[in-house]
């Protein structure tokens, strides 16, 4: 088994309602290899999305470490955390989440600003990678004026823009129609393949996860080591 | 730290009608703020024009005003004779021994009586100001009842006009010539021959002395040497700072209702503009917890926000300045509460006020979105993703 560049260990979420503690997470064991493409399934409410959140570093666990690529997330401050994630991570959103006062060229270069590129390097960039999720026709679009696949396909160029080792998407085809949905997953396909990314992607839709190499179950806050 | 800049300025521009409302609500505060400052400056500037920076002015000590001083025409002769003052090449010392004294003169339009000043003056009271210019009529004959009109008083007072006639001091009195001196304040008074004038009044006694130094160095020796002669009991100060003290309280008073006003206004405006930024919090929420979780940190969210506030407060500040410029065309008269008698004099901007201007609307920027920029930044990421 090759080394693991997503680990979880023991990791529990809780939250709090009032006195009421109200546990999400309950004792997650994970380990992705690096260039792998995992499809984390499971009904309503039983954490998929959390989890999601926790390897993203955008919340933090009640207990147990996350780790990305042996740096343990759930180790550092707010600050650092939030410079961590500009560069290690890709976030696919089910709605997509485009700025719509920016065009699609603006909204894929967003986190190119948080980098010191030059403009014409940031620039290069951006072009790339609206290249590569074909839209390099639609720069100049603003989101209302896009599909839904168009715009979930701006929102992975976004993803990818700074080149991070590992894309997480929420629920990527949730919100798209059949063909589109499958010109989304056909493109997360690719950026694994040729692009060597690791994706961990939160999905209710059988055909999307068919796309992934291993799949997980969570079922009421724990997970399913099912492959 | 990233400055979305850019992402503010479009949101200002997608929501047209709230951004539309605020930045005018911050462009009428900062017009109104405007309008008092260039309404206190033109005054002081009216005022401050009327001295030359060489001239000294002697009225009695305590007086304050022309209007309350007297000064016996001994004590005025013994004045002129001292050194510091200029002398003509034949000799004659550059000194003017004037009256001023009120009457009062329906305006024209309203008919409500106001106070004119009526200035007795000499051939030498035109030498000592180079500001002055005749631009119609003619100079009054020495010996007459003539005499010649402020262009602002002729504008705004009955019978102060070219050809017309004015009663005072149990005369009537013809208007023979308009003149300008450059936009002062003796713009708002009538001129007319000193003796004629201390005739007419029953006044044997000057309000005044303005004379030209040998050098503005002079001045502290000569103040110095009148004040101390227990002769004399008079007041010497350089004639600029004599008409600058003159519109003290009436732009003291100018600025300190129109700040409270601009003041109690600004509350409003940093109201709107705090209803307008919590509102774009709460509309883009999602976006927020987006920004955060590519990476943007609670500072540049906190800036993004506060910039976009910023930046509707200095459009505002901009169109209210820029309405205010207007005003310039504009002229006022009012009491000068220190002599009583009406002054005209215009709005007048400065690069001060345009300064002043804008930091109003800045605070006001700052403040009407400092709360909801505060609130942006302290969303945690994943209950903003949620929002919908």
């Amino acid at each position: 088994m090759s080394e693991s560049f997503v680990e979880l260990r023991s990791v529990n979420k809780s939250y709090w309602r009032d006195r009421l503690e109200i546990p999400v997470l309950n004792n997650i064991n994970l380990s992705v290899p690096e260039g792998e493409f995992v499809a984390l399934m499971g009904p309503s409410g039983s954490g998929k999305t959390t989890l999601l959140n926790l390897i993203a570093g955008i919340d933090r666990p009640s207990a147990g470490e996350v780790s990305v690529n042996g740096e343990s997330v759930s180790q550092l401050s707010e600050g650092a955390l939030a410079r961590w994630r500009s560069r290690n991570i890709g976030f696919v959103f089910q709605f997509y989440n485009l700025m719509p006062v920016l065009n699609a060229f603006e909204n894929v270069e967003l986190p190119l600003l948080l980098t010191r590129l030059s403009r014409s390097e940031r620039r290069r960039q951006v072009e790339t990678a609206l290249t590569i999720v074909g839209l390099a026709d639609r720069m100049k679009h603003y989101p209302n004026q896009l599909s839904g696949g168009q715009e979930q396909r701006v929102a992975i160029a976004r993803a990818i823009v700074t080149d991070p080792r590992l894309i997480l998407a929420d629920e990527p085809t949730g919100d798209l129609d059949k063909v589109s949905a499958e010109e989304v997953m056909e493109l997360l396909s690719r950026l694994n393949k040729e692009f060597n990314k690791t994706i961990i992607m939160v999905t209710h839709d059988p055909r999307a996860a068919e796309k992934a190499h291993v799949w997980r179950h969570l079922d009421k806050g724990e997970l399913n080591n099912k492959q | 730290m990233p400055l979305l800049v850019s992402y503010s300025y479009k949101n200002i521009l997608a929501r047209k009608l709230t951004s539309t409302l605020t930045v005018f609500g911050i462009g009428l505060v900062v017009f109104v703020f405007c309008a008092v400052l260039m309404l206190s400056n033109g005054l002081g500037e009216t005022l401050i024009a009327t001295g030359e920076d060489d001239n000294a002015i002697v009225i009695r000590k305590a007086s304050q005003t022309e209007v309350q001083s007297i000064i016996y025409r001994d004590v005025a002769n013994a004045i002129k004779a001292d050194a510091a003052i200029r002398k003509d090449p034949d000799g004659t010392p550059i000194v003017t021994s004037e009256i001023l004294v009120l009457i009062n003169q329906p305006k024209r339009g309203s008919n409500e009586p106001s106070n004119v000043p009526v200035r007795g003056v000499s051939e030498m009271s035109i030498r000592i100001r180079p500001a002055f210019e005749l631009i119609e009529g003619r100079m009054w004959r020495p010996g007459t009842s003539e005499i010649i009109a402020g262009a602002k008083v002729a504008e705004s007072f009955q019978g102060c006009g070219l050809g017309e006639t004015v009663r005072f001091g149990m005369r009537d009195w013809t208007v023979v010539g308009i003149f300008e001196t450059g936009g002062s304040g003796f713009e708002s008074e009538l001129w007319g021959d000193v003796d004629q004038l201390m005739d007419a009044f029953g006044r044997p006694v000057f309000s005044s002395l303005t004379m030209q130094l040998t050098s503005p160095d002079e001045f502290d020796s000569f103040k110095a040497r009148l004040e101390g002669d227990p002769r004399y009991t008079a007041e010497v100060m350089r004639e600029k700072e004599y008409y600058e003290e003159q519109s003290r309280f009436t732009t003291v008073f100018i600025n300190a209702m129109g700040v409270t006003i601009s003041i109690i206004f600004s509350l409003g405006a940093i109201v709107g503009a705090m209803i307008t930024m919590y509102a774009a919090v709460a509309n883009r929420t999602t976006e927020i917890g987006t920004l955060r979780a590519l990476g943007f940190g609670r500072r540049s969210v906190l800036f993004a926000f506060l910039i976009e506030s910023l930046m509707i407060a200095l459009i505002g500040g901009a169109i209210g300045i820029l309405g205010a410029t207007f005003l310039r065309f504009v002229e006022v008269s009012t009491t000068n509460w220190n002599t009583f008698a009406e002054l005209a004099f215009s709005f007048e901007i400065s690069t001060e006020i345009v300064i002043y201007a804008f930091i109003f609307a800045v605070v006001m920027g700052f403040v009407g979105g400092f709360l909801p920029a505060v609130r942006a930044a302290r969303f945690r990421i994943v209950n903003a993703l949620r929002a919908k």
